[in-house]
């Protein structure tokens, strides 16, 4: 099947200014401004076929938007090739074209040019437009009185009803109340029917795997992985693990399943805070109903600026656990708390020694504090021993 | 299908037969913004479109009293000095705002592609409506002290097109330049209120150049005044409507036909400009998403 986007080696690099330039003084001035690059992307390669569904996923910052910008012709590639065939609408920011002196009715109109129809072509859908936004009475206000939610509706009622061979769609799934999402849902499930190509940068992963055939994982600007929707998807929630956690709670296919978790001190259930310089154990009870061969488990701690501060595997920590039927008990043994205050966050996974499966994720359901002993201001607590002798 | 775009690091190059048509495929938002901006312009104003009336009537009640103290005054001083200042209106309103109007769009520049030329154009589209809304006054004035006799009126093609396109060749590249270097908007401002004075449109051509020929080096200096474009654009617009007995010493001293042939010359070098300006915009208007 022939390609209706075509992305070669693409990189795109930023210049950050300290301070821009932007006048001819300070140009002339400050000679060579200090500017720092940025490669935002880096030799980037992707194809969507005709009628193809193709997710950009990725952490925040990975530079899925700025390649969805780049296709769309807002920004311009520092190195590589685009090759588009048909018309492209770039869903990028809803109402992007809205100007709020105006009335809904005439935003639709100069809204609606910006995503490539004509006044004639607007008049054909603009009744389907303001009953999918469900503004029949608000049409002749200026859109300066509109709430955020009557904003975005109208937006993208417009955006839906463009009629171009190629959408790109950028976080707009997220909008609204949830019959609104199920609608646009629908609108672009429609859209895949009539064989148009689409290109979605989503958070939403259980989106993605609904509505993708492809999907690409952008990671600091790379291409991390590439491949069906379920197993980028994967991937990125296994890398959530090490990454930020603002996503799913729990997830796996539960063949194993994290059934119990306990912290342990001194023999006994965790009381109160870990001291520094306390150990502590995280014993966690696993069930496998049908024989899984050579799982790991693995844990994550963060800080309370969710930041990852530790982790480890029993694959790392050279534990084979065979193969599980049934239950099976598996504990590790932290042993002193090197850290002196704070609440630390448990992650845990069971997963396969290849990650390729994901058993079972809970993120960040446990958590355990440190307490500092009193008068001391450590940031860690480091063994020290201390001697003296005669000269 | 439609056609293959490819989009790489080479700045584009402008190709003008394709670009045109791709600006033609877009034309509804050159529409569109227009009557955004003339909406915008007028709205929650009582006298909506008045306003842009009351400009140069207010300009010709000013005008007129000064030259009546100044004395020497020409005889229909309306008809003159609306016949030179709507096209200077036309050309200053278009440059000055269209220093502004990529950055005053940045959220658009930044969001939604079209082609960027469209936004310098939509501010000419905005003064071009304004000049016409005024013309249609200074038409029904000059019919009013006149009558009917405009034998000249066939100049007033020659200066509208010479103005119509030195002013998109001006806004586009005061447009491009002021995303990049932001002093250009406070130069325009002054360069304008110079310029203003240096072109003939509240005093007669006639009395500067015979005042001008009094001095030592008065030939080269109005060989210099000359250099001025608008200058023969407002002599053009002059010729054609004013047609008062002291026309001949009032007006700048050339034939309607030399003026003609004078404002085809700069037509063609005004196109030429166009092509410059357009094509050093077109190349620039790749990175202004990054640039805002």
């Amino acid at each position: 099947m022939a390609t209706a986007i075509e992305v070669q080696d693409v990189s795109k690099r930023f210049r950050i200014y300290r301070e821009k330039p932007t006048s001819l003084k300070q140009r002339l001035l400050s000679g060579r401004t200090r500017a720092e690059d940025f490669w935002a992307l880096r030799d980037i390669s992707f194809e969507v076929p005709q009628g193809g569904s193709l997710a950009l996923i990725g952490h925040n910052g990975s530079g899925k938007s700025t390649m969805l910008k780049v296709i769309a012709g807002i920004l311009r590639p520092t190195k590589g090739l685009i090759r588009e065939r048909g018309r492209i609408a770039g869903l990028l920011e809803l109402g992007a074209g809205f100007h709020p002196e105006l009335t809904g009715r005439e935003n639709v109109y100069l809204n609606s040019s910006f995503l490539g129809l004509s006044r004639a072509e607007t008049d054909g859908v603009y009744d389907d437009i303001v009953q999918f936004a469900e503004l029949e009475d608000f049409m002749d206000t200026a859109v300066k009185f509109y709430s955020s939610g009557m904003l975005v509706r109208l937006g993208f009622a417009c955006a839906v009803h463009v009629d171009p061979e190629i959408i790109l769609i950028d976080e707009v799934l997220a909008v609204g109340d949830e019959a609104f999402q199920a609608r646009c849902l629908d609108r672009v499930r429609s859209f895949q029917r009539e064989g148009r190509s689409i290109v979605i940068v989503s958070h939403a992963l259980d989106v993605v795997r609904q509505l993708c055939d492809h999907a690409v994982m952008l990671d600091h600007g790379r291409v991390h992985t590439s491949g069906s929707p379920d197993d980028v998807v994967r991937e990125m929630r296994l890398t959530i693990l090490h990454h930020d956690l603002e996503f799913a709670r729990e997830e796996g296919s539960k063949e194993v399943e994290i059934v119990h978790v306990d912290l342990l001190q001194n023999g006994g259930a965790l009381q109160g805070p870990v001291r520094s310089g306390e150990s502590l154990t995280i014993q966690i009870e696993l069930r496998a109903p049908e024989p899984i061969e050579d799982p790991v488990v693995s844990f994550a701690l963060h800080d309370a600026t969710n930041s990852y501060v530790f982790g480890n595997d029993t694959a790392r920590l050279g534990l084979d656990l065979g193969t599980i039927h049934g239950g099976r008990r598996v504990g590790f043994a932290l042993g002193p708390i090197p850290v002196t205050g704070g609440k630390y966050w448990i992650t845990l996974g069971v997963h396969s020694r290849d990650n390729a499966r994901v058993y079972h994720v809970q993120d960040e359901r446990y958590s355990f504090e440190v307490q500092q002993a009193e008068g001391r201001r450590d940031q860690l607590s480091i063994p020290v021993t201390v001697r003296m002798e005669d000269l | 299908m439609s056609g293959v775009t490819e989009r790489t690091s080479e700045p584009p190059r402008l190709r003008v037969r394709l670009r045109v048509r791709e600006l033609y495929g877009y034309r509804e938002i050159l529409w569109n913004l227009v009557r955004k901006e003339l909406k915008v312009k007028y709205t929650a104003s009582v006298l909506g479109a008045v306003w842009s009336l009351l400009n140069p009537l207010v300009f010709l009640a000013v005008f007129t009293f000064v030259s009546k103290m100044l004395g020497g005054a020409v005889l229909d001083y309306p008809v003159f000095l609306l016949a030179g200042l709507l096209a200077w209106n036309l050309y200053s309103v278009a440059v000055s705002q269209g220093a502004q109007s990529v950055i005053a769009n940045a959220n658009l520049v930044k969001k939604v592609y079209f082609p960027r030329e469209i936004l310098p154009l939509a501010t000419v589209g905005v003064s071009l409506v304004d000049f016409v809304l005024q013309s249609v006054v200074l038409f029904v004035y000059v019919i009013l002290t006149y009558g009917f006799v405009l034998d000249q009126i066939w100049l007033y093609p020659f200066a509208f097109v010479a103005l119509l396109l030195f002013t998109t060749g001006m806004t586009m590249l005061i447009s491009a330049m002021n995303v990049r270097y932001r002093d250009v908007q406070h130069l325009i401002g002054l360069a304008l209120l110079v310029w203003f004075w240096l072109t003939p449109i509240v005093y007669p051509a006639g009395t500067a150049y015979t005042n001008l020929l009094q001095y030592s080096h008065g030939d080269a200096l109005w060989k210099l005044y000359l250099l001025n474009p608008l200058a023969w654009i407002v002599f053009g617009f002059q010729g054609a409507l004013y047609h008062s007995s002291d026309a001949a010493t009032k007006l700048a001293p050339f034939t309607t036909g030399q003026l003609a042939f004078a404002l085809s010359i700069a037509s063609a070098i005004a196109l030429l400009g166009v092509y410059l300006a357009w094509r050093l915009y077109f190349s620039m208007s790749g990175d202004f998403a990054e640039e805002l």
